[in-house]
């Protein structure tokens, strides 16, 4: 194992990708100097054809990924903040989405779209969205949300080997957590969950950057005898259901905890799911920890009362516990 | 139009794209009355007068090159190589049709020819076409990607961005601006300012704007603009003046009430149709007998007939097939 952050675990999945595969092309504002240190050192290693700055440009970025991918490329475009995905949104969500399928199958659109989202860095209302909820909804697109640098890097290596267009979304700007990351080539498959920490009372989903003060309300949870099984999906889309199903099988309870906002959240959905799936072993309603439906504010009191922290997470597990 | 020996064209090379054009419109005239009959599920977008550009663009192109298209892309799909049979079988949305039926009329394509597909959102195909652009430049093998728009695309903010990032990597791209004087039902100079190949300019890439109804003069046009492009030396945009003679969709007169046009300017179009224009250009010059143009009208009349008979015997695909092609 060695010790990685997050930016840099993701830095050696790209480079790694790109050296296995010369097909793998990327390109995006400020990628060659790196303006969030993940894509540092690959203009110098792969150069200007496969390594490219665009000028700034979201809306026939997106759409260039797609015509590059259609053409027989594997095109990642680096968004920096994804609440740019949004200028670029037309071709994400009227051609990436959908090509293969209007063209009855055509043909393969592996292109991956990058960028760091998640509030909580005072970068206000348009640098701070969670916006993996619409994503999920247009169906052609995977979503990845990494929580760990071994994460990020197996589950990137996956993004750029799938055929597929995959929405990338890292809760790293300069840096993001340390931890440890295997030393030998591996990936991690898409749509497939992990569970981060075993237990038996109450099953607490947790989505991307949330998973930090997750994993701090579990251990909280466990000094008052609480045992919280805590589980990553990793991947909205497709979602892992039946590791999330199979768990409330056995805890009879269900908090999810999102940064997006409540309305349409992935919380809301995989809340959604899980009634249906197993209504017969809920013991409590579902609970929801997310961001109350307005922007992110930039002032750091403000921003930190709106974000799911570990006691609010905490509350909300022993709601379900009728304490 | 210019004097034979002012073009590199032959008498048989004129004779296909009267060929191909008159493709077009058999096809597309045959679609009109499918859809007036109420045999056609969707909307159809009729290129019906303005042949003149795919074909005379197209001729330039091979399976190895890219073009993107517009919801009027009946005639780009036929002028790049695309089957007929494929085309009007997908229009019927039937499982033989070249996208299984799952695209119809706005979203013909086929891959292994080339064509990245019609487009339902007006500019839509410019963005699929810079990248098509970009590959080919990776890949150096000299292929080309053209991006056909209408007027109306030409206002999409996205047309200046592939006009920038083009020229700056001298990807090899045609923008090919087909200018039919309409938006929908907006006359272009209502919604649109100045001329749309002096928007090229600033960005230095070069602009011409041409008769759109004489084949010719966009096959010299596109003929500069690919050996350009093919050199490596990055995209032009070529505007073609052209008139769509049906209305923009073919359902129109059930939700407009207005008319939008004069008969007056109408017939002043169809007066300037670039099949006629292009038979008695032919004729003027002798380049070929009226006999060798009839056999084509013969022999277009058959794959028109194939063509339908090919999609009305297809049936609709299963219903299980909408849950399938959302992921490779
Ligand atoms: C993004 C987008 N906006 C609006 C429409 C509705 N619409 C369809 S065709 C059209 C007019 C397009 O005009 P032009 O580009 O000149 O093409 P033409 O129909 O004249 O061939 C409009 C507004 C659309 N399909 N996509
Ligand atoms: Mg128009």
């Amino acid at each position: 194992m060695a010790r990685r952050r997050m930016i840099q675990a993701i830095n050696e999945a790209l480079a790694e990708e790109m050296a296995r595969d010369p097909r793998v092309i990327l390109f995006g504002e400020d990628v060659e100097i790196s303006v969030m240190g993940d894509t540092r050192g690959l203009r110098a290693t792969f150069g200007p054809d496969r390594v490219r700055n665009t000028p700034i440009c979201e809306t026939v970025m997106t759409g260039m990924a797609v015509g590059a991918a259609a053409a027989g490329w594997r095109p990642i475009c680096h968004m920096m903040y994804g609440n740019f995905l949004y200028t670029g949104m037309d071709a994400i969500a009227n051609q990436a989405a959908k090509l293969r399928y209007m063209t009855g199958g055509q043909i393969k659109v592996p292109v991956v779209y990058m960028g760091v989202f998640g509030a909580g860095r005072s970068s206000a209302a348009q640098h701070s969205d969670a916006m993996h909820p619409m994503f999920m909804n247009l169906g052609g697109i995977k979503v990845v949300l990494p929580a760990s640098p071994a994460d990020a890097k197996g589950l990137l290596k996956s993004a750029i080997r799938d055929d597929n267009p995959v929405i990338f979304l890292q809760a790293a700007g300069r840096g993001g957590e340390a931890g440890d990351v295997p030393e030998e080539e591996y990936t991690i498959p898409l749509g497939v969950a992990e569970v981060k920490r075993p237990g038996k009372d109450v099953t607490l989903v947790a989505i991307g950057a949330m998973l930090r003060p997750a994993m701090r309300a579990a251990d909280a949870l466990a000094g008052e005898g609480i045992e919280a099984e805590v589980i990553d999906p990793r991947t909205l889309m497709p979602l892992d259901e039946a590791t999330i199903v199979a768990s409330v099988q056995r805890t009879g309870r269900l908090v999810v905890v999102d940064e997006a906002r409540d309305a349409c959240s992935a919380a809301s959905h995989i809340a959604a799911v899980v009634t249906e799936a197993a209504w017969g072993a809920l013991k409590a309603a579902p609970k929801r920890v997310t961001v109350p439906d307005v922007a992110i504010p930039y002032s750091p009191p403000l921003e930190k009362s709106l974000l799911p922290d570990p006691e609010r997470i905490a509350a909300a597990v022993r709601a379900t516990l009728g304490r | 139009m210019r004097t034979p020996s002012e073009t590199n064209l032959s008498a048989e090379d004129l004779l296909g794209l009267y060929r191909r054009m008159l493709l077009i419109r058999r096809i597309e005239e045959r679609l009109g009355e499918d859809f007036k009959r109420g045999d056609l599920p969707g909307p159809v977008h009729l290129y019906i007068g303005e042949e003149a550009v795919a074909t005379g663009v197209c001729a330039h192109l091979t399976d190895a090159d890219w073009i993107a298209s517009t919801h009027r892309g009946h005639g780009h799909f036929l002028a790049k190589g695309g089957d007929p049979k494929l085309l009007v079988a997908e229009v019927y949305g039937r499982a033989g049709g070249v996208c299984r039926g799952m695209g119809g009329s706005m979203h013909v394509a086929d891959f292994s020819k080339g064509i990245l597909g019609a487009n339902g959102i007006v500019g839509g195909g410019i963005g699929l076409a810079v990248g098509a652009a970009l590959a080919a430049q990776l890949d150096r093998k000299g292929a080309v990607s053209a991006a056909f728009f209408g007027d109306g695309a030409a206002n999409q903010g996205v047309l200046m961005e592939a006009l920038n990032v083009s020229a700056l990597w001298k990807l090899p791209l045609l923008l090919i601006c087909e200018n039919n004087g309409f938006s929908e039902f907006s006359p272009t100079g209502t919604v649109t300012v100045g001329a749309i190949a002096d928007r090229a300019k600033p960005f230095g890439v070069p602009a011409a704007a041409v008769d759109g109804n004489d084949v010719i003069a966009v096959w010299q046009a596109t003929n500069a603009a690919v050996r350009r492009a093919r050199a490596g030396e990055g995209p032009s945009l070529i505007e073609c003046r052209t008139y769509r003679l049906r209305g923009h969709v073919e359902s129109e007169g059930s939700f407009i009430q207005e008319r939008y046009r004069a008969d007056e300017e109408v017939a002043a179009w169809i007066a300037r149709d670039p099949i006629a224009r292009l038979a008695s250009y032919m004729d003027e010059h002798a380049l070929a007998p009226a006999s060798a143009r009839e056999a084509i009208e013969a022999e277009i009349a058959t794959i028109v007939a194939e063509a339908v008979a090919y999609a009305t015997d297809s049936p609709y695909p299963a219903p299980d097939q909408a849950r399938q092609f959302m992921f490779a």
